[in-house]
């Protein structure tokens, strides 16, 4: 549900990066925060714990700049991965306009990943939305890992709508910023469909 | 999806825009602003200069919508005011037509109850506007400016900003 503003000439999207606990989501916020220039950013907030575990969500807006004469944002927030805060990931839900859904590779970590994509479903019915709906991506992190599952592996298990899907090592920024340019381009081909 | 875009043009843009002026003037708050309930700022008021407005518009509807879940916990439907007060400043958080967030933050130039006494009319005057706009929305949703070609530039611009 994005905000557009004829008068004030915007249009703020809100992208939400999804998955189990410790699978990279806010890694890939730190590194876009991190890379992208100054006048593009706004300032990161992060809601953790001591220990650096999300606990409610991160957020980072970044902006285009003037596009046909609206200045065009893209709100990113990460859900708390950690099975038990699922109240929180429901409210960070509401209004999306676009979903990252970030994987661990990691073989011991298989179903975690099915359990968050099912978990995600559930979450987005309970605040009146169908995945099918909505635009999303997948992202395979941490392949520089051992024990990873091979992209064929997991892209079939996980990738059931066959939607774009990237491999990633967001630490090192690997592929972190294809996926954002393709869920960014997804979420403006929504927009322009309607 | 269940909830459209959310959609302004000029004329409801700037009728909102003049109640949030009277309501920062007459209840002599620092600044004022609307957020939608997914986090989004609609419009701000006021001295804010100083403060980072995206992030404190997020963190309202973050903090409004955790206090929610809340009341539903202890079998309210929700909270329609909260109230967090500082030891000079204070933040006043409403509800306007279920989807939208009136926040306002004073400090000790004013009082809690002509806060209060204010928000209530403002929250009066502001309903009928944010209905007007969720009606247009679900017949209109707006397509003037948002077609392929603005699809094609801003393709190129995610190309252009979005790498290392």
């Amino acid at each position: 549900m994005a905000l557009i503003n004829y008068s004030s000439r915007e249009i703020n999207c809100k992208i939400i990066y999804y998955g189990c606990g410790l699978g990279g989501k806010t890694t890939n916020l730190l590194y876009i925060h991190e890379k992208i220039p100054d006048n593009i950013k706004g300032k990161m907030v992060s809601l953790a714990t001591e220990t650096d575990r999300t606990l409610f969500f991160d957020f980072l807006p970044l902006e285009l700049g003037s596009v046909h004469g609206f200045k065009t944002r893209f709100h990113l927030y990460t859900v708390p991965g950690q099975v038990h805060y699922d109240a929180s990931r429901k409210l960070i839900l509401k209004g999306v306009d676009g979903i990252v859904f970030v994987v661990d590779s990691q073989r011991e970590r298989f179903d975690d990943n099915i359990e968050s994509f099912e978990n995600m479903k559930i979450n987005l019915k309970k605040n009146g939305y169908d995945l099918k709906d909505i635009p999303y991506v997948i992202q395979y992190n941490k392949r520089d890992l051992p024990n990873v599952m091979s992209f064929e592996e997991l892209d079939k298990a996980i990738n059931v709508d066959n939607v774009p899907a990237f491999e990633s090592i967001a630490i090192k920024g690997v592929g972190v910023f294809e996926t954002l340019k393709a869920i960014s381009k997804l979420v403006i081909a929504k927009l322009s469909k309607k | 999806m269940v909830e459209p875009n959310l959609i302004m043009f000029e004329d409801d843009y700037t009728k909102v825009n003049q109640i949030l002026t009277r309501l920062l003037e007459e209840s002599s708050s620092k600044f004022v602003l609307l957020v939608d309930r997914s986090g989004q700022m609609i419009s701000i008021q006021g001295e804010t200069e100083t403060i980072d407005s995206m992030a404190f518009a997020t963190l309202s509807a973050g903090n409004y919508a955790a206090t929610s879940e809340l009341a539903k916990i202890i079998g309210e439907r929700e909270f329609s005011v909260l109230f967090h007060q500082g030891e000079s400043e204070s933040i006043h958080i409403s509800i306007v037509a279920k989807r939208i967030i009136l926040v306002v933050v004073f400090d000790n130039r004013t009082t809690l109850g002509l806060v209060r006494l204010r928000v209530k009319k403002a929250i009066e005057d502001l309903t009928p506007v944010f209905n007007s706009i969720f009606e247009k929305v679900a017949v209109e949703e707006g397509e003037e400016a948002i077609d392929t070609k603005f699809q094609t530039s801003a393709e190129e611009e995610i190309d252009k900003l979005f790498r290392e």
